[in-house]
């Protein structure tokens, strides 16, 4: 095997292995050193920063896409809360409305049923006072009537005869009063 | 009815995956029957060819800085994982491509191993990890396309992966801890008589780190490529009854493709442990 590592590359295969050949060993070495040396560079110059900010840019925009989706959720929540506070509302307000009218029209109701009241008692109260005021003119009528045929059945029954026309109405009077 | 077309459509397509996979297999296979039986004649069969260091361009002395086909084969792995890294990541698109998926589930799954095995604060030696990750597994990748060179089969390679290793955790572990990195072999949870013994023998287990952590890999590699040569060298040699050794040599090349997998894998994340031994020493 000594032999092998002065002889050199050329008699590797015949007495020993290649892999024990040592005059190939500062060759072997020095690429080794520069392949590692020029992988080291290109991986950490170029590719890794590369793929850990491919890396950094996929995990934010996943963390940006499912908080975008989270937002998105959160306003669709508010909304349907909105919505339905809305509605809520329009209810209450409708029945309110509703409510109010309702109260109007009773007011105006009430009110008209008054109205109509104290017109029908005012027409009652006045119809009342022509009907008294007519039964007194058909009693003064009576009196007038009752003393005009005294006075006349007087001149009938003993005519000429001069009748004292104040003593005449005072006795119909008291006649007519009886 | 839509769902269940749907998933038969699946598992077809998945199924014509699986189909190209063994296809592919058994093409490379065949390849490699071909390309180490042609020209033998004899019995004589030399596995070990396949690991020569040569000159690329000609002449005998291969010095420290003549291009040989080491240099070829790493050179193809730096050109393979910048296509995967840097071209594949062009797009940064936030829904990657099916290239930047790859780099990223490549990027992930290093990144999550040294988080998880060494703790967050081994994060700033994440590139180091990663660099080391993917020239062995592209080397490993590589050297199973037939007539190829595999660099990550010489110990010359793996000692100086694992020797980087060893010698950075080690520095790392006394800058970090200071002489409290020495309480990594003084198992306080032994009794008192027996720690000076196991301090021995966890300082001892401690320096042969770096030798099984380079003859592992170098050793599968190397055992799994010179097998395959010898069967392919059986092929050629038998005449028509080397059909047989093909179909040995296609599952051979099957578990070699799990082997340059997970030997990359393994030796990722024993590199994890011992950084996690040199930033939290204490047992």
């Amino acid at each position: 095997m000594a032999d092998d590592a002065t002889t050199g590359a050329a008699a590797g295969g015949e007495a020993g292995i290649p892999q024990l050949d040592f005059a190939t060993f500062p060759n072997q070495i020095f690429w080794l050193v520069v392949a590692l040396v020029a992988i080291y560079f290109i991986l950490s110059r170029v590719a890794l920063p590369r793929i850990a900010s491919v890396l950094a840019e996929r995990q934010g925009t996943l963390t940006n896409d499912l908080a975008a989706a989270e937002d998105l959720k959160r306003q669709a929540v508010e909304a349907e809360e909105a919505y339905n506070k809305a509605l809520a509302d329009a209810r209450a307000e409708a029945a309110k409305i509703a409510e109010e009218t309702r109260a109007g029209i009773q007011a105006q109701l009430n009110e008209a049923i008054a109205h109509a009241d104290a017109e029908i008692a005012a027409k009652s109260a006045e119809s009342e006072a022509r009907i008294a005021e007519i039964r007194a003119g058909a009693l003064q009528s009576i009196e007038d009537v009752a003393r005009d045929v005294a006075a006349d059945v007087v001149n009938a029954v003993a005519p000429g005869q001069s009748v004292d026309a104040d003593a005449l109405a005072a006795a119909v009077s008291e006649r007519v009063k009886g | 009815m839509a769902t269940e077309s749907t998933n038969t459509a699946a598992t077809e397509t998945k199924g014509n995956g699986k189909m190209i996979a063994y296809v592919l297999i058994a093409v490379a296979a065949v390849l490699f029957v071909l390309a180490y039986a042609d020209g033998y004649d004899s019995l004589s069969i030399h596995p070990m060819d396949q690991f020569e260091v040569s000159p690329l361009f000609g002449g005998d002395t291969v010095h420290w800085y003549t291009p040989t086909n080491a240099t070829l084969w790493m050179g193809l792995a730096i050109a393979a994982i910048a296509a995967l890294m840097v071209m594949g990541t062009k797009g940064r698109a936030v829904i990657p491509s099916r290239s930047q998926s790859m780099a990223e589930l490549a990027y992930g799954f290093i990144r999550k191993m040294v988080e998880d095995v060494a703790g967050k604060d081994a994060l700033p030696y994440f590139p180091y990890i990663f660099t080391a990750f993917l020239f062995i597994l592209f080397a490993n990748f590589l050297a199973l396309i037939p007539t190829s060179f595999s660099p990550t089969s010489h110990i010359a390679v793996t000692v100086i992966l694992a020797l980087t290793v060893f010698l950075s955790v080690t520095v790392i572990g006394f800058v970090k801890n200071g002489a409290g990195f020495l309480s990594l072999f003084w198992v306080s949870s032994a009794p008192l008589p027996l720690r000076p013994i196991l301090a021995v023998i966890e300082v001892i287990s401690y320096c042969v780190r770096p030798v099984s952590h380079s003859v592992r890999l170098a050793g599968a590699v190397m055992a799994g490529h010179a097998v395959l040569k010898v069967f392919a060298g059986f092929a050629g040699a038998l005449g028509l009854a080397g059909i047989a050794p093909v179909f040995g040599v296609i599952a051979i090349y099957g578990l070699e493709v799990l082997v340059a997998a997970i030997q990359a894998y393994v030796f990722t994340i024993l590199t994890c442990v011992y950084l996690k031994d040199a930033l939290h020493p204490h047992h």
